[in-house]
């Protein structure tokens, strides 16, 4: 119409006052200005820490005893042998030993692997149904040689055994575990065991027929003294079982014994020359009152040696030998009371501007929807990380004090171990709190979108943990739910060579990580359809 | 509706009667309670929401209720739950969050729309008008809740025979001809309706509706966590089974090991209706103390 040109206006405002970090401080500004919801995150540190630590008290009595608990400070602790890496093992076995100094090897032939529950089990209401479903001889009972440091519990060792229903096992310094030859043994099929020392190196071999022999593994024991103790051993974990299905409190153990039948033993290089019989660990008070039973017999060539216990790490189950014991993790118990705190917050950070029109502002100003919705996602998630992380280093490093100070075993962790549950669980709040935004900018409704998030990730988690619902259901909800977050808590591992009841509340169903992604999966879902309906829905 | 005016009309001259002696209030307050009821029910039917979160109150507890049941099995007659009813009834776990929801809504819907004002101002015996939201929604969790329960013990009745609950191991079908049974069932109902009158006084306190229903489902949900995990020493732990909303008032769902029980479980109910109690009467005061 008009020959003319028209020049566009264009604002004299410099560009790039809409950018991200301008937006996130904006997002910044709005959460620290409401004083309810500065007041909210602090309570949610305090409700972690105060439902966390609440629980540290145990009421532990000094009895006296061999291995009952001994007098420290305060308090009794149970004492808990330490293997060469640090972590708490089980050392308690038959040892039928004598020295060896230097370079060497020991070979020995086991003919028979039997085993028996042990006289002293608990005679209660439970005990029919025990010994109907109970296997006297357990997948890892074990017997075997062994080249151990000395006869002090946690000391360093390279061992070759046959055991229950494992196959032949070469295993080193408590948490290491090759497979050998596999098959049962018995007299008409005995295995062959050679352990050989050259320095720091214990290398270990098995045999069908004592001429054919296949090497299994070698065990660097750095630090190995000159003279160490060689000889055969046996022993047998607690069998475990759950006699109910519903919840977890309830496992019980048994005591069993292993008994290994040994030919052919030879010991090369210069060696003692008398054998000796020893109770590692001296707890194999399992007799008909109480008294030791003959731990070795022999019988011109033949060695026959019985014992009871473990060589393994030690676990946090029904299986477990140590002592009151708990894990950092349990410190951390609070986590789920902070995050119904954070939980509500986040889901006002959003359902706050719908209820007050301020999103229309909101929008107006930045009419990138998806963008302000990760801004605040960042803002709720950041602000909950470095709350959730405070909160967890304060809960885990007072409640493991005051659990020492109770007589309380902590099992000790690793640090990336350790680093792991305190990031997880400032994580898994930051997480969580991401899924109540989500949530909320979906429902545009606090009460509904608060309990959605409650129920999806608290309520699960206080059925499972609480043992309100049959087992069965109590994992499949750790597994399925938000709540499988929580895994990621988990301190302790799962070893695969000893048998106990992993269950909750220690042991998740599922891995740290894999759980933590479920929580993840969640969130994202949840972020991707909260962008969709942003940009879809008028404010 | 042409019956409401004159009640409004009668007010004025009541609150001049009320002022030599308080028997005048009270006549007039209980005289214009039907107008009261009758405006509370308009204003809750009228929410679509109202309708949705009682269906949603019969289908949590039901599906929860269902799943937990199928998925029990009780195969050698060991180790099986002890309690049938109690595991039918899991469902009220979630139900009671729905209620809770329903209960806060019916508060805070008002204080974040501004609606409460006009309630005030239209009834300004403000008692009265929380009594009369705590009979309506009292009325529909009452009637919502028996219609779950129900669902739940047919649930557990035609589903739990068929995992193993047979009478060769020492189970009889669910019934509620059964004392006990029939004590949990309505007792469940019961329980629903006190934490929606909880629920409802924290809502009347705090007025908004994401700290109420964070304060509500955190009292009820903290508790059962302490107890499993956290406390340790008897005492406390006692103390704890004994005085908290959703561990006591949920002792009514018991029908076996009754004398194992921390409290018995009409009184474990009764907990909760003093927590109910406590609650309305904490929201009422402030009602009353402060501006809307």
């Amino acid at each position: 119409m008009t020959a003319g040109t028209v020049t566009p206006y264009r604002s004299a405002q410099q560009a790039g006052h809409d950018g991200f970090p301008q937006l996130l401080r904006a997002e910044w500004i709005k959460f620290r200005s409401v004083r309810g919801w500065i007041i909210g995150v602090v309570v949610a540190g305090l409700l972690m820490l105060a439902v966390g630590l609440l629980g540290v008290q145990a009421n532990i009595a000094c009895s006296s005893g061999p291995h009952a608990p001994v007098k420290h400070g305060a308090a009794c602790v149970t004492p808990v042998p330490v293997g060469p890496g640090g972590e708490p093992v089980t050392d308690n076995f038959s040892f039928v030993r004598q020295p060896l100094t230097g370079n060497g090897s020991i070979t020995a032939q086991v003919t028979s692997l039997t085993g028996a529950q042990a006289s002293a089990a608990p005679s209660g209401p439970n005990t029919s149904q025990t010994q109907g479903s109970l296997r006297a001889l357990q997948p890892w009972s074990k017997a075997g040689i062994i080249i151990k440091q000395s006869t002090k519990q946690g000391s360093a060792y390279a061992a070759m055994m046959v055991t229950g229903g494992n196959g032949v096992r070469m295993q080193y310094d408590y948490t290491q575990d090759i497979a050998g030859m596999a098959g049962k043994v018995s007299a008409a099929r005995p295995r062959w065991l050679r352990l050989t020392r050259s320095g720091d190196a214990v290398t270990g071999y098995d045999s069908a027929d004592g001429v054919h022999w296949t090497r299994v593994g070698s065990a660097d024991l750095t630090g190995l003294p000159s003279t160490v103790q060689v000889g055969m051993f046996a022993t047998s974990p607690t069998h475990v079982y759950e006699s109910s299905s519903f919840g977890s409190g309830n496992s019980n153990g048994v005591p069993t014994t292993a008994t290994g039948v040994f030919d052919h033993v030879g010991v090369s290089g210069r060696h003692g020359g008398a054998w000796a019989g020893d109770d590692v660990g001296g707890i194999q008070d399992f007799g008909p009152s109480g008294q030791s039973v003959e731990a070795y017999h022999q019988a011109g060539g033949i060695f026959t040696v019985t014992g009871s216990g473990d060589i393994a790490p030690a676990t946090d189950g029904p299986g477990s030998n140590v002592g009151p014991s708990g894990t950092i993790e349990q410190h951390l118990v609070g986590t789920f009371a902070g995050l119904i705190a954070v939980v509500v917050i986040a889901t006002m950070f959003i359902t706050a501007e719908y209820r007050r029109g301020m999103i229309r502002v909101t929008l107006a100003a930045t009419p990138r929807r998806g963008r302000v919705l990760a801004a605040k996602a960042a803002v709720i998630g950041a602000v909950t990380f470095v709350l959730g992380l405070i909160a967890a280093i304060i809960a885990v490093i007072i409640g493991t004090r005051l659990s020492a100070n109770q007589g309380i075993y902590v099992f000790p962790v690793s640090w990336p171990t350790e680093a792991r549950v305190l990031l997880g669980t400032a994580a898994l709040l930051a997480v969580g709190a991401v899924l109540a935004l989500a949530v909320g900018t979906i429902l545009r409704r606090s009460a509904a979108a608060i309990t959605a998030v409650i129920a999806g990730v608290v309520l699960t988690y206080i059925l499972a943990m609480a043992s309100l619902v049959p087992l069965p259901v109590a994992e499949w909800l750790l597994r399925v739910t938000p709540a499988a977050g929580f895994a990621i808590q988990q301190s302790l591992p799962r070893w695969p060579q000893v048998t106990d009841v992993y269950g909750l509340p220690q042991y998740y169903p599922l891995s740290p990580w894999a759980g933590f992604a479920v929580l993840c999966g969640y969130a994202v879902v949840a972020m991707g359809l909260a962008v969709f309906l942003l940009r879809r829905r008028d404010a | 509706m042409n019956h409401a005016p004159p009640a409004i009309r009668a007010d004025p001259p009541a609150v001049h009667a009320a002022l030599p002696g308080r028997r005048g209030a009270l006549r007039a307050g209980l005289a214009a309670m039907p107008d009261t009821l009758h405006a509370e029910w308009t204003k809750l039917r009228t929410v679509s929401g109202t309708a949705w979160l009682l269906v949603g109150v019969v289908t949590a507890t039901a599906a929860v209720s269902a799943a937990a049941v199928t998925a029990t099995k009780c195969t050698t007659g060991l180790g099986c739950p002890a309690d049938p009813t109690k595991l039918s009834l899991t469902g009220i776990y979630l139900g009671q969050a729905v209620v809770a929801i329903l209960a806060v809504l019916a508060v805070s819907n008002e204080y974040s729309t501004g609606m409460v004002r006009v309630t005030l101002a239209a009834m300004p015996r403000r008692l009265a008008v929380l009594a009369a939201k705590a009979a309506i929604v009292g009325a529909l969790v009452l009637v919502a809740g028996a219609v779950a329960v129900a669902a739940s013990l047919l649930a557990g009745r035609l589903i739990l025979p068929g995992n193993g609950f047979t009478a060769a191991h020492g189970f009889a079908a669910l019934s509620l001809a059964h004392g006990p049974t029939l004590r949990a069932a309505c007792g469940s109902v019961l329980y629903l309706a006190l934490i929606a009158m909880f629920s409802l006084g924290i809502a009347t306190a705090v007025r908004d509706s994401a700290v109420a229903i964070g304060l509500s489902l955190g009292m009820l949900y903290l508790p059962p966590i302490l107890i499993a995990l956290t406390v340790t020493n008897p005492v406390w732990l006692h103390r704890l089974q004994r005085y908290t909303p959703m561990t006591a008032g949920l002792t009514i769902q018991n029908t076996t090991g009754l004398h194992g029980l921390p409290i018995t479980p009409w009184a474990g109910l009764g907990v909760l209706a003093l927590w109910a109690a406590a609650a309305l009467l904490a929201g009422g005061l402030l009602l009353r103390a402060r501006d809307a």
